[in-house]
Formats: structure tokens, sequence, C-alpha cells
């Protein structure tokens, strides 16, 4: 793990995902899940996006994902991230079955695959607000 | 299904599309007008003969736009809408306005995007932020899910949700790259042949494409659109007020859309888009088939937009468009017409107005005003418009009445 790494952009947090951020700043991660319909949900929202219930609960999960595109990026995908080229980017199913967003490390010598099993990252922001998360493979 | 009352494409205006902008810059507004009286004049139709306006967003009003258009044009309508689709939007104009005239709310309706540079204002606090450059279709307002989930790792604008959207592609299907290329090489051979076109006189070969720098693996540079000016408007009209024209009306017979998501992070399946069903409404409103199609004019903001757009269409089968493509012409006079103009990888992007060109190269086709890339025996085409990351598509049947 590249212990210096920091990511250049903060979140826009806001009131609903409070508590993601939170979690990731203790290093755990945290998705809500449907009292209703049982779905687990991401992004935060305030109600299910599957049933609309308003029943949503905060559970601890393992942080263990799935990976389910990629892109490496010789040139930065914005001029904020030019200290992080080349970067690798990815789109990551969790094991709850829910997608994000994200960026992967610790890829130097591996062959990125569909489906390959992934761990998480915790990589906090310059300006110290939040910690994203990040992924490698496991 | 439908009715008979089908809205036809009676005229039309395109500018040039150009790479760099020299000449008189121009407000929205401005150029709404210009566009305006070009179109209407192609389509030998009045400014009082228009009663209905379909606009899409306007750098001098963020609200009350085609209140603001209609104002400033000095004609009242009994229709008017503001879409807000992306690429889509030049075709999401379309059928709302050919739906309109079906409805019989109004008989002739006027479309247009302008997209040339407008004046640069002397006060900085008028001027849109720095990021704006780099954010393209993202959202990064407080409040926005990408502001928060999207931005902070780099997926912005458009290359990365595209590359990823190939990359997954590929990882279940196989390498496209050479089919990719082609698609890339074979529309640069038809804007070579278009006088109004950025690349006019500009060919690329296939090697040349796969020699292009790397922008977001496996996406080239010679792969992505290339923004530019220009604008573009369309007229379109009642069977009645389409007597008027000079031209041979082209009937918007079908039309369907489908909105999926914003961000491809969140895609049921990143290797089906929502032309899939966009066009499957679309041939059904028609009643007619993919087999049936004389011509093609898809969007291509990107190489692989085209690709996918042919398989969900129904040309092919998923996975199968590289072989599709590999037995098959592009060109006017091939096999299998698709964007004869040089799509927008040819032409460039004009903004939204890019939306635009591929519809009206496909009246221009149906209505026989394509020159030396005329398309012979032409009379059903497939129109797409896709939006953001392949996040809102629209389909459209043409027919030459
Ligand atoms: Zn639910």
């Amino acid at each position: 793990m590249t212990e210096t790494l920091l990511a250049p952009l903060a979140p826009k947090m806001t009131p609903t995902s409070t508590p993601f951020w939170a979690a990731l700043g203790e290093g755990r991660v945290v998705l809500q899940q449907c009292d209703g319909c049982e779905a687990w949900v991401f992004y935060p929202r305030p109600r299910c996006p599957h049933c609309l219930s308003p029943a949503l609960s905060w559970k601890p999960v393992s942080g263990r994902a799935t990976l389910t595109t990629w892109t490496h990026c010789p040139r930065p995908t914005a001029p904020p991230f030019t200290g992080l080229a080349p970067q690798t980017l990815a789109v990551v199913t969790l094991e709850e079955g829910v997608r994000m967003s994200t960026f992967l490390l610790e890829t130097a010598g591996r062959t990125l695959e569909l489906g390959m099993a992934l761990s998480p990252r915790f990589v906090p922001t310059e300006d110290g607000t939040a910690t994203l998360l990040a992924f490698a493979p496991a | 299904m439908g009715t008979q009352r089908k809205g036809a494409i009676v005229g039309y205006a395109e500018w040039p599309t150009v790479r760099r902008y020299d000449g008189p810059r121009r407000f929205m507004l401005e150029q709404w007008m210009d566009l305006a009286a070009e179109a209407l004049a192609d389509a030998g139709l009045a400014l009082e003969d228009v009663d209905g306006l379909v606009c899409g967003t306007l750098r001098e009003a963020n609200m009350f736009v085609p209140a603001t258009v209609v104002e400033y044009l000095g004609q009242p309508v009994k229709f008017a809408e503001f879409v807000d689709l992306g690429g889509a939007t030049g075709t999401g104009m379309l059928w709302r306005a050919a739906a309109a005239i079906e409805l019989g709310l109004c008989d002739v309706v006027l479309c247009a995007l302008p997209g040339l540079p407008i004046p640069s204002n002397p006060d900085p606090r008028d001027r849109p932020p720095p990021e704006a450059r780099w954010l393209g279709s993202t959202s990064n307002a407080w409040g926005s899910p990408q502001a928060e989930f999207e931005v902070p790792f780099g997926n912005v604008a458009q290359n990365a949700g595209y590359a990823m959207i190939a990359a997954h592609y590929e990882a279940r299907f196989g390498s496209c790259e050479r089919a990719r290329a082609q698609i890339s090489a074979q529309q640069r051979a038809s804007a070579a042949l278009n006088p109004l076109a950025a690349f006019y006189e500009k060919p690329v070969s296939l090697d040349e494409v796969l020699a292009s720098p790397m922008i977001a693996e496996p996406l080239r540079l010679l792969e992505i659109v290339m923004p530019c000016a220009g604008g573009a408007a369309v007229v379109l009209a009642s069977p009645e007020k389409a007597k008027q024209s000079p031209h041979r009306p082209v009937q918007i017979t079908g039309y369907g859309e489908s909105l999926t998501i914003k961000t491809p992070t969140f895609a049921d399946d990143l290797a089906v888009t929502p032309v899939a069903a966009a066009a499957a409404t679309a041939f059904a409103r028609a009643g007619t088939t993919p087999a049936a199609m004389d011509l093609l004019a898809l969007y291509d903001c990107y190489t692989i937009t085209v690709l996918l757009t042919l398989e969900d269409a129904g040309f092919c089968p998923k996975g199968a468009g590289a072989a599709f493509l590999a037995e098959r012409n592009l060109a006017f006079d091939g096999d299998f017409p698709v964007n004869t103009h040089g799509g927008q990888l040819g032409v460039g992007q004009p903004g939204l107005a890019g939306g635009l060109l591929q519809p009206i190269e496909a009246a221009r086709q149906l209505m026989g005003r394509a020159g030396p890339r005329q398309v012979r025996d032409l009379n059903r085409a497939l129109v797409t418009g896709t939006g953001g990351v392949m996040s809102e598509q629209v389909a459209l049947i043409l027919e030459g009445a």
C-alpha cells in the first residue's frame, strides 16, 4: 500500500451520506440496506430505489469486491489528477451487489481481469476532510 | 400504430463545422435567429408559418428558454419544448416536434441548436468556472451524486466512462479494436468528401487510427470526437404544410427514447445501451425492421458508441459487432452505408448541434440532395442520438414520402 497517496479532490458530502464517509474515516465500510425489501443501496439515499421505503439501515460490510470494468489512463482525466497519472479508474461490484466508481492501487505487475477479487484501501484526501474508498487486487 | 398525419422534415440548415472558428462571435439567441432564417428559407416556409418551437440549452437564459426564443424571433407558437438530453437533444427535439404535429397541436415546428462561440464577456463574474472545461457532462454541484461519488475518483467527463464501457465489452466479447478503427477510418473517408466537415479532404487510414495516442484504454485519440464550432436547425411540417417545401418530405414514422442512468457505474449491464429499448420502440411504431433500413446515421461520440448501437438496434447479436463490421463497407457506395457525412468523428462535434447532424444527413440523403455522396434507391433510414455516457438514447425511423 502506498502510504503517502492522497486524493486531490474531496467529495462534496451530504447529510444523507454522512455515515458512509464517517465509517471510511475509521477504516470501515458501511452500506445502506432496505428494511423492507432487503436490497442493498448505493449511493446513499433517503429512500430505497427499489421499493421507495424510507426504512434504510446502515450495515457494516466487508468492503470486498470484484472488478467490473477499468481503464488505464496514461493522461490525466482532469487537471487536478495530473500528479496521480497514470490513473487506473474502475467500476467495482461489492459482495452485496452494489456498484461503485473508484480507482485501483497496487496494480503493478498484475493482469487485471473481469471479476477478479479486490480488497478495500482507504485513501485520505489532500485537504484532510474525507477518506476515499479505493481498491487493490486481493 | 400512430396516425396518418406524420410530421416530416421539410428543410434544414447546417453550418460548416470548424475546429478553430475565427468568424464573428454571436450570442446563441442571435445564432438561433440566423439558423431559423436559413432553415425556413430551405423549407420554402415563412416565419409566420411557424407555430411550434423546440429548444435546447441557451447560454443567455437558465430558464424560460422557449419564451425567450419566441420573443426574440417575434413569432408566437402553440407548442414549445425544452429538451435536455445531451447528445440526444437533437433527435429528441425531432420526435417531440413530429409527435406534436401528429397530435394536431401545430403545423410547422422549428428546432435549432446553435454551436458557435459566443462573445467573451469582459466581466469575469459572467464567465463559466474553470472546472467547466474538464467536467464535461459531469455535474459537480453539491448534492449531485457525481460530485460526491465520481468526481473525487477522476471519473469525469466522457472519455473514462466510454473507455470503461468498451473495456467491459472487450473483457466479455473479445477485442473490437480493429472494428472500432474501421469505423473511424471509413467515416473519415466519407468526411473527406463532405465540404461542411472539419476533416474535409483529410482522410485517415486504419493504421493511423491504431497508431494514434491512447487516451483511456482501450480508446485512442482518433476514436473520440473533436470539439468544434457549428450549428444546425431543422424544420418539420404537417402533410399540408409540407406541400410548400421544394423538397421530398422526410417523414418521422417511428421514434423511441430510453433513459436509464446518468453514470455508467450504475448501468445494469455495461455492454447493453439504452438504444436497445429506444430502437425497438421506433421500429415497432414504424412497422419496420433493421433489415429494411437503406441508410444508418448513428450518433458517434466514440467509435464504441457506433458498435454498441449496431448490436443493440438489432443489426447483429450482442458481441458480434466486430465480425459484422469486418464484412461491411460503411461508405455511401458501400454495401452498408453508415454516417455518409462522416459522422461526428469526421465532421467534428459542434456541441449539442452535433446531435442534429445525423438526422440532417439522413434527411439530405432521403431528399436526394447529397450530391457526390448520394446513396441510390434510398427510402428508409435509422437515426440515433446518444446523450451523456450511454445514459440516454433516441432512435428515429425516417422515410421518404
Ligand atoms: Zn426496498
